[in-house]
């Protein structure tokens, strides 16, 4: 089964997404990276998308998710590189996400960590 | 339903001659729809010539009096360019139709010249006229036809041209929106302005709606939709343009703008646009 590799950077967890998500992998995904955030102490998680092009309700709730379970453990979410056709498909099946949040790039997002560890 | 040609008819078309060209030629010349300023005279005659061949070539393959009918193909094809190259020209539709229905003139003759028994000749002129209106109709509907195709690629091409997404500074993006929101611009100015705001790596947007006439419930969802869609990609949103018309309507109607940034002005939101990028606006010395 394919596993979403989980890096650490400094304080925070990247993860980057490179194949299409289906929802075990996803569900796999949520696993490894609460377990990840706890073994860490991680303050931070990066999720790129920007190389996922097809979304669908479950997904977009897993992201949600994600950020929510993060927060409990005291870590930020940043979400970072949705394509247009993701974010238009999220936004028609009503989850514009109003808890997560974005950046342009790895590095927008990378910078909007450091802001709020910082403040 | 498919009644052969009548037989005057039949051999009038299959054996026209030059005559019966300079004829039609000739009526179509005085007909008061005729376009000189369009066309010249030399090309009506080569597109006479070639439409006298190809009738001559169905009445001899023994074609119905339906020009639906497969054997009336050629003329068809022929008919549908002709209107479509005129329709593009500026012909009117009457001045297309005319095309055909001139050549019942001289068809009307050859058949007077051939047949002399008077119910006979009812049947013959009956035929000739409903080949040729069907033909006539048929040329009517191909240019209604080119016509509006013209418009929907206009109303395309409207569409495209009224989304500009502009970029004004280093990471700011302005979309000035002009015209009534309906869902389908909205998806097109979303998809411009987000696949914008890929290229251009750009975190703030500043939609503009001072050339939208109406602000009602559904427009500010549209609005809202794109402003959440660019949020998703990690980009910020400012509705500018904001008249005081408008301002008393959506809060009249109740909508909630939730957090969207508004600003009255364009100005307003360029200035804070730059101001989050960390630019600042001063004034040289001496500036006037």
């Amino acid at each position: 089964m394919d596993r979403i590799p989980i890096l650490k950077v400094g304080e925070n967890l990247l993860v980057t997404i490179q194949v299409d998500l289906d929802d075990r992998v996803a569900l796999a995904l949520q696993d490894d990276l609460t377990e990840k955030i706890v073994a860490t102490r991680a303050h931070g998680v990066l999720i790129d998308i920007s190389s996922l092009e097809v979304v669908d309700s479950f997904i977009g709730r897993m992201l949600g998710n994600i950020a929510a379970m993060s927060r409990v453990l005291d870590a930020r979410t940043v979400v970072v590189g949705m394509q247009p056709q993701v974010a238009i498909t999220l936004v028609e099946l009503g989850l514009s996400l109003p808890d997560i949040a974005t950046a342009l790039s790895v590095d927008a997002g990378m910078e909007a960590l450091a802001r709020a560890g910082g403040g | 339903m498919s009644t052969s040609l009548s037989p005057a008819l039949a051999a009038a078309l299959s054996t026209s001659d030059e005559g019966m060209l300079d004829a039609w030629v000739a009526a179509q010349l005085a007909a008061g729809t005729m376009r000189r300023d369009l066309i010249d005279e030399d090309d009506l005659r080569s597109e006479s010539r070639e439409f006298l061949r190809l009738l001559a070539d169905a009445a001899r393959a023994n074609a119905s009096q339906t020009p639906t009918d497969p054997e009336w193909g050629a003329v068809r094809g022929f008919l549908s360019d002709l209107s479509r190259s005129r329709a593009i020209r500026g012909f009117s539709p009457s001045e297309t139709a005319t095309f055909v229905l001139s050549l019942k003139e001289p068809v009307f003759d050859r058949i007077r010249g051939s047949v002399t028994n008077a119910d006979e000749l009812t049947a013959e002129l009956w035929s000739a006229t409903t080949a040729l209106d069907g033909l006539a109709l048929f040329t009517a509907e191909t240019f209604q036809r080119a016509r509006e195709d013209v418009i929907k690629r206009q109303q395309q091409e409207l569409l495209e041209l009224s989304t500009p997404v502009v970029k004004l500074w280093d990471g700011v993006l302005a979309l000035p929106l002009i015209g009534t929101l309906d869902s389908a611009r909205t998806q097109v100015v979303m998809e411009s302005l987000l696949q914008r705001i890929v290229e251009t790596n750009s975190p703030i947007a500043i939609i503009d709606i001072t050339g939208v006439p109406t602000v009602d419930t559904l427009v500010a969802q549209h609005l809202l939709k794109a402003v959440a869609a660019a949020r998703l990609m990690g980009a910020d949103c400012i509705i500018s343009g904001i008249r005081p018309q408008i301002a008393q309507t959506i809060v009249h109607l109740g909508v909630d703008l939730g957090d969207v940034v508004t600003k009255a002005t364009m100005a307003d939101a360029v200035s804070q646009a730059l101001d989050r990028q960390g630019f600042a606006i001063v004034r040289r010395d001496g500036g006037v």
